[in-house]
């Protein structure tokens, strides 16, 4: 045989292999590039579309997130912004142990919508009988875990007993947990006619959360932060969160391990719409005081995001709400001072999670090009 | 008698929204892509037809109604194809999570059409200003003298052409998923893509052809909406959305059948436009009964997964994601 034997038949322009490893800063490095490419993109169709120029637009929101024309605005600007991440953070933990389990708990929406028509019920009944304040508060927080925990686990006891498609199953149910949460506004509407709740105990202020260290919402950051050390753990460091793992990796290999996969599926679903329900209870008690369809307002399914990026990281959560709250802020800033439309920061954040999902190809995947002219050694 | 007449046309009107996107859907998921992005794509669909529209009619003094209609149907089909192709280039080529895309997609596409929604009706004078009328008289034209031939022409006469054309597209996939080869070939794609692989079908290439094309089907539910069900206007209340889930949850209703899907779309109109004629229903159990398609689908969801039957099952490797280097 001939050692110059040319190959006949084609190697493949592009082939794939999986990466097994890839130092942190690359990967860092991709995501920013690609969120920089988004961002380049986005000024494209600013640009297009509206002829502004959009470096100031980028500074406009950079204003409307964070900044401000004097301190009054800025300390507003930025609270909003940090209440809002706690708000979709909260989420974002709900989601990460069911993920995690490669359970597609695309119900967030529902679970906290759930929690908080579970709070405001508490609010509105349970207010001026003589409770305390502080007790008022527990029994609204434990009044959204159950309701949140029944609406994660209904879906979860049906894929665990009859392998039921959660992903639409949980989809459903965001909108029947819409549904009830109309009849309640119906139902409790106030004033009669208004068609909505109204703000609930505006009077008494019962069962809002208080004002600490002088800001209105410390109680939202606090129960953030605790949940997001607790989830990160959980996850990390201990049995339960070690069995979510070999159950998301292989339910088969959970089998042979001796894992009950079906209470791992139902407990893991307790816990994800239990923490669901308690960012309800956030939203209605410490950010709108009322309930409405609008109270989840879409960030149950922006929370599927935030967890999917995060690759159920809590901690690196942080910084993905971050941007997506940055960007929704900015893009209502934009939107009164450019009088554009608020929906621009859909279309903004639209393209930026398009960018960074088709990132991680990259980091997955290493491509190998057809080397030109391929002499085959035989 | 009057009122059931009523019910039913408003039904018929609902359903075939639902019916486009619907079958749209069931050809993506036949090949094994889940798209939620279904509510995201029949918001472009209806955007891009009215954008292209309202420009039309507003170069032209006499508008031609038969091109307004042919424009506005490019118009749709391109945009939510191309809006399908991206979710393809995301899911198929660069291998994401369906899921997520298809989410992405819902919010980029709501987030797309309410913003230009907005600027048309500033562009047109203000909210709730923009009309297309002549386009949407066309959509809207009936059949003439069937439509006035009593209670018969009133239930089966009485609708635009696009109803019509929804059915048809339901046979028609029927008979191509069932009886062609091609057909077969996209169905062994979603059940076992490397089973496929092996026998020689390009499954890459089936993959994207049949989220594009359906991308472009589900589409067209929002043109007819936009057309005929709200008028030739625009409103951003986020009702297009509300009706794309339910055009997923139509899928699961039909057990991935086109046909089956027909009826389920007119029978999600009856459920959902019921509160409507049964008097005497306060405004909050009223809302207890728009839950109801909803429940309907969550009950068809367990039965299919109780019963186990071949035949009714999603395709098997719906969602999942195929690398031939895995194997």
């Amino acid at each position: 045989m001939s050692n110059t034997a040319t190959v006949k038949t084609k190697e493949p322009l592009i082939r794939l292999t999986k990466r097994s490893t890839m130092p942190m800063w690359t990967k860092i490095l991709i995501r920013a590039v690609a969120i920089l490419l988004a961002l380049g993109v986005s000024a494209l169709f600013i640009f297009f579309i509206t002829k502004l120029n959009p470096i100031d637009v980028y500074k406009t929101m950079w204003n409307g997130a964070f900044g401000g024309v004097n301190k009054a605005v800025k300390t507003l600007h930025r609270n909003v912004t940090i209440r809002d991440i706690c708000t979709l953070l909260l989420l974002g933990i709900a989601l990460a142990p069911a993920f995690k389990m490669r359970f597609w708990n695309c119900g967030a929406e529902g679970q906290m919508l759930m929690g908080g028509v579970g709070t405001a019920f508490v609010m509105i009944n349970f207010a001026n009988k003589g409770i305390p304040n502080g007790v008022l508060i527990l029994i609204m927080l434990v009044a959204s875990i159950i309701m949140g925990a029944i609406w994660g686990v209904i879906p979860a006891v049906f894929k665990a007993k009859y392998n039921t498609n959660e992903t639409l199953f949980t989809l459903m149910m965001n909108y029947v947990a819409i549904q009830i949460t109309s009849f309640c506004v119906a139902k409790w509407e106030n004033p009669y006619g208004s068609n909505s709740v109204g703000i609930i105990n505006q009077q008494t202020k019962a069962g809002w959360f208080p004002t600490i260290f002088g800001n209105k919402y410390a109680l939202n950051i606090i129960i953030a932060v605790v949940f997001m050390i607790a989830m990160f753990i959980y996850l990390k460091h201990t049995k339960h969160g070690y069995e979510v793992a070999v159950v998301g990796e292989s339910t088969n290999t959970a089998k042979y391990a001796g894992i009950n996969v079906k209470k791992v599926i139902i407990r893991t679903m307790l816990f994800s719409g239990a923490v669901a329900g308690i960012a309800g209870f956030v939203g209605v008690a410490g950010v709108d005081h009322t309930i409405s369809t609008s109270t989840a307002g879409g960030r149950g399914f922006t929370a599927i995001i935030v967890a999917w990026l995060a690759k159920f990281n809590t901690i690196v959560m942080v910084l993905i709400t971050l941007l997506i709250v940055f960007l929704n802020r900015g893009a209502t800033e934009i939107a009164s001072k450019f009088s554009l439309n608020e929906h621009a920061s859909d279309v903004i954040v639209g393209i930026i999670l398009f960018f960074i999902l088709g990132c991680e190809f990259f980091i997955n995947y290493k491509m190998h090009f057809r080397k030109k002219a391929v002499k085959a050694e035989v | 008698m009057e009122q059931v007449i009523s019910l039913i046309q408003a039904a018929v009107v609902f359903g075939t929204v639902i019916m486009f996107g619907c079958l749209g859907e069931i050809i993506s998921e036949k090949a094994g892509n889940l798209n939620l992005g279904v509510p995201g794509i029949m918001y472009i669909g209806g955007i891009a037809s009215l954008a292209a529209v309202f420009k039309y009619e507003n170069a032209v003094a006499e508008p031609n109604k038969f091109l307004c209609v042919v424009i506005a149907l490019a118009a749709c089909f391109a945009a939510s194809a191309l809006a399908g192709l991206v979710y393809s280039f995301i899911t198929i080529t660069l291998r994401a999570n369906q899921n997520v895309t298809g989410l992405t997609l819902t919010i980029f596409g709501s987030g797309l059409a309410n913003f230009f929604g907005g600027s048309l009706n500033k562009m047109a004078g203000g909210v709730g200003q923009i009309s297309v009328a002549a386009t949407s008289e066309a959509f809207r034209s009936k059949i003439p003298g069937l439509s006035g031939a009593g209670v018969f022409g009133e239930i089966f006469f009485s609708y635009g052409f696009m109803v019509y054309v929804a059915i048809i597209l339901a046979v028609v996939i029927r008979i191509f998923l069932k009886k062609t080869r091609t057909g077969l070939n996209l169905r062994a794609v979603g059940e076992n893509p490397s089973t496929a692989d092996a026998a020689g079908i390009k499954v890459t290439k089936y993959k994207y052809f049949a989220t594009v094309i359906g991308a472009g089907i589900s589409g067209f539910g929002g043109v007819f909406y936009v057309m005929d069900y709200i008028k030739g206007t625009w409103a951003n209340d986020g009702t297009i959305e509300k009706l794309g889930w339910l055009a997923v949850a139509l899928v699961i209703f039909a057990t991935w059948k086109s046909l089956n899907a027909i009826w389920g779309a007119y029978l999600f109109g009856i459920l959902y436009w019921a509160y409507f004629y049964i008097p005497n229903l306060t405004r909050a159990s009223q809302e207890l009964f728009k839950m109801i398609p909803y429940v309907v689908t969550i009950i068809v969801l367990l039965v299919t997964s109780f019963r186990k039957k071949k035949e009714n099952q999603a395709p098997a490797h719906l969602g999942l994601p195929y690398f031939r280097e895995d194997r």
